[in-house]
């Protein structure tokens, strides 16, 4: 057994599109450490997303395609593992999942307390692995002492995600309660079955900014207590700047930058990391954005993927992909040419 | 506090530089039960003053549900306002004639949150551009609209090829660069923009951003900037309105708002910014519960429901602007 909860390794997974095959993670490495809030951080279309559904084996069955690598979670290899096992026992038991959107993420027929309660029924940590595997189609037995105990749980935790009057609230319709509120349900419904990794995809992207406020210091103050690892995809450098441990920035499906939250801001090492933070508003007039677009994944630029975009770009650059190199503790950058210390964009 | 201060404040004052003079603007809509009967009124916007000097960026700020694009479509006259009088150019633009409405669309233009959902899927990018010019200068022949749609998209960054493509073979900044290119070919002096960079990656907001502020030294355009995102608000406009549930909690400059903000909503807003390098909002952030509902908005002041500060002549007395520092408003008792 590692020392880390998750590694990912040199993973491949491609999509077939109209188009061609898209290469959407390139060789794509990822650690989680336990109880570590990892930032996931990229522009739309880099594949974060794809890279969280990769570890919840959630890709679409018809056109992903997972070519090579590994997904070692508590040292088992979960690409190796039985899919009908792994949906048993991991995904949504070991690791959850807290959804961007939490508008369209409840069933809007069912009141809040049904669909919680529902989840129980199969998730809940009261539940043995061999249990949980089922005896496929037969209808399942819920006990009334374990539906007693499992609503108490939900009593409890919805008062730990600070939901005021949470009785009040399982009785209520999706469509009753505020966005906020709903995020909050969210959070608490992932941390019901008493994860080890909880997978957040954005989950402050759809909320004002004092509400996402208050979501991000609820989920760090939870992780904590909890001893939860979390990964955390954004887009906004800013959010993950308030609550990660760790940053893996992302770009056009290969990753960047791997850093401590304090060594990537301080000393921010690949062109594209840079350029990503010089784009953020700034209280002194103009900003310099990332000339040039993202490039299509179907045909992508060989060697490095941002080298098109690149003002350090050289030959090496257009030919073959530079391995991760150390530039300090805890710090490594995919760049022939990292930026050097005085070019950098200092912050703190 | 400055006690050479002039008597009237600059956001009441009219002089030869105001474009938009808005007064009193009120807008309800009324709650309706399933049968019809009107069971309650949503305030949203309640008694809106201020006005807009020719090539100025005015920001409206605040959350959701908090009135600022309700705003941007009643100046526009999407919505018809309650109460109130808009003066446009010197002009009064409140319920005007559906053909003198027609007339000042011609420079008044509104420019909405997601441009790709306002381009007709089935037409090509030239034939949305060259609409408006169809509308609204229908004696231009097809060459001479074509010159001047050529020029804009230039203007805007894109190339004439573009023309003949579908609005689904370009990405979401380019659609927004065409959203703004198809106000533009109208030749407009104040522009309402609804949340132009929500939903784009940092890169691309920081091109639209500049074209933005290119655009308006090169048209010379008055922007009314409406957003949530309160770091680009502060660095693109030259003035702020802080708005809550309807109502203008703090106006000023922006400097001053964002330096010294007085009312304690602004302060907790400013606070829930996350800023890379300085304190950790998980660390400092105070403020507890979410807006109340709307339509049953609490008595007096309507933030002292959440207010730290809150003393009981706030749910008595709804405080009202007050000029009482150099260059700022702020509406609320007990701020100093």
């Amino acid at each position: 057994m590692t020392s880390n909860l998750l590694e990912v390794r040199d993973l491949r997974v491609s999509f077939a599109t109209d188009g061609g095959v898209a290469r959407v993670l390139d060789n794509v490495n990822l650690t989680i450490g336990r109880g570590q809030i990892v930032g996931l951080v990229g522009e739309s279309g880099c594949g974060k997303t794809t890279l969280a559904r990769s570890i919840l084996g959630v890709l679409p069955k018809n056109s992903a395609r997972l070519e090579s690598g590994t997904i070692a979670f508590d040292g088992t290899d979960l690409l190796q593992v039985d899919p009908d096992a792994l949906a048993a026992t991991v995904r949504g038991r070991r690791i959850s999942f807290i959804p961007q959107d939490p508008f369209s993420s409840f069933n809007p027929v069912f009141t809040i307390g049904a669909q919680i309660m529902d989840l129980m029924k199969w998730k809940s940590p009261a539940l043995d692995d061999a249990a949980a595997g089922g005896s496929g189609w037969l209808p399942r037995f819920y006990g009334s002492s374990r539906r007693k105990a499992d609503h108490d749980r939900v009593l409890d935790l919805l008062r730990q995600v600070q939901l005021p009057d949470p009785e009040a609230v399982l009785k209520k319709y999706p469509h009753e309660v505020s966005g906020g509120q709903r995020q909050r349900l969210m959070i608490a419904m992932a941390l019901l079955p008493e994860p080890k990794l909880i997978i957040a995809d954005e989950p402050t992207t759809a909320l004002d900014v004092t509400i996402q406020a208050q979501i991000l210091k609820l989920l760090r103050k939870l992780a904590t207590d909890h001893g939860i690892s979390v990964l955390f995809t954004t887009h906004d450098l800013g959010t993950a700047w308030e609550i990660c441990d760790s940053i893996t920035v992302m770009y056009a499906g290969q990753e960047m930058e791997a850093a401590s939250s304090d060594g990537f801001f301080k000393r921010p090492s690949h062109p594209y990391t840079n350029r990503l933070l010089k784009s953020l508003p700034s209280r002194d007039g103009r900003i310099a954005g990332i000339p040039g677009d993202i490039p299509g994944l179907v045909n992508p630029p060989p060697g490095c993927r941002f080298h098109p975009r690149c003002e350090f770009a050289t030959d090496l650059c257009r030919q073959t992909r530079p391995d991760l190199t150390p530039v300090g503790a805890g710090h490594a950058v995919r760049c022939y040419h990292p930026v050097a210390e005085e070019k950098r964009h200092a912050l703190a | 506090m400055n006690v050479d201060a002039p008597s009237a404040p600059r956001r009441t004052e009219v002089n030869a530089k105001t474009i938009l003079d808005i007064r009193q603007l009120t807008k309800h809509f009324a709650i309706r039960n399933a049968f019809g009967f009107q069971k309650g009124v949503l305030r949203a916007l309640d008694d809106v003053t201020f006005t807009v000097d020719k090539g100025e960026i005015l920001g409206i700020v605040g959350e959701s549900g908090c009135g600022k694009s309700t705003l941007g479509k009643t100046i526009m006259g999407i919505h018809p306002p309650t109460s109130g009088t808009m003066v446009f150019e010197g002009n009064d633009i409140t319920g005007q004639t559906p053909s003198a409405a027609r007339e000042t669309r011609r420079h008044l233009q509104y420019s909405y949150q997601d441009p790709g959902a306002s381009l007709d899927p089935r037409w090509k990018i030239r034939r949305s551009l060259h609409e408006p010019l169809v509308i609204h200068h229908g004696s231009l022949s097809f060459e001479e609209r074509e010159q001047r749609v050529r020029e804009i998209l230039q203007a805007v960054g894109l190339p004439a090829s573009h023309l003949d493509l579908y609005p689904h073979e370009i990405s979401g900044g380019q659609q927004r660069r065409v959203g703004l290119a198809r106000i533009l070919t109208l030749q407009p002096s104040l522009i309402v923009l609804d949340e132009p960079t929500s939903g784009l990656d940092v890169s691309v907001q920081a091109t639209i951003l500049n074209l933005l502020l290119d655009l308006r030294k090169q048209f010379d355009l008055t922007y009314l900037f409406i957003s949530h995102d309160l770091s680009v608000v502060r660095m693109i406009c030259n003035r702020i309105a802080v708005m809550y549930l309807g109502k203008v909690v703090e106006f000023g400059d922006t400097e001053a708002v964002f330096e010294t903000p007085r009312h304690p909503y602004t302060r907790s807003l400013l606070s829930a910014i996350p800023t890379i390098g300085g304190a950790r909002v998980t660390d400092t952030f105070s403020l507890e519960g979410e807006p109340p509902n709307p339509g049953n908005l609490p008595s007096g002041c309507r933030f002292r429901n959440r207010c730290p500060r809150a003393e009981p002549r706030c749910a008595e007395i709804e405080p009202e602007l007050r000029a009482d520092w150099p260059g700022q408003e702020a509406a609320c008792h007990v701020a100093t």
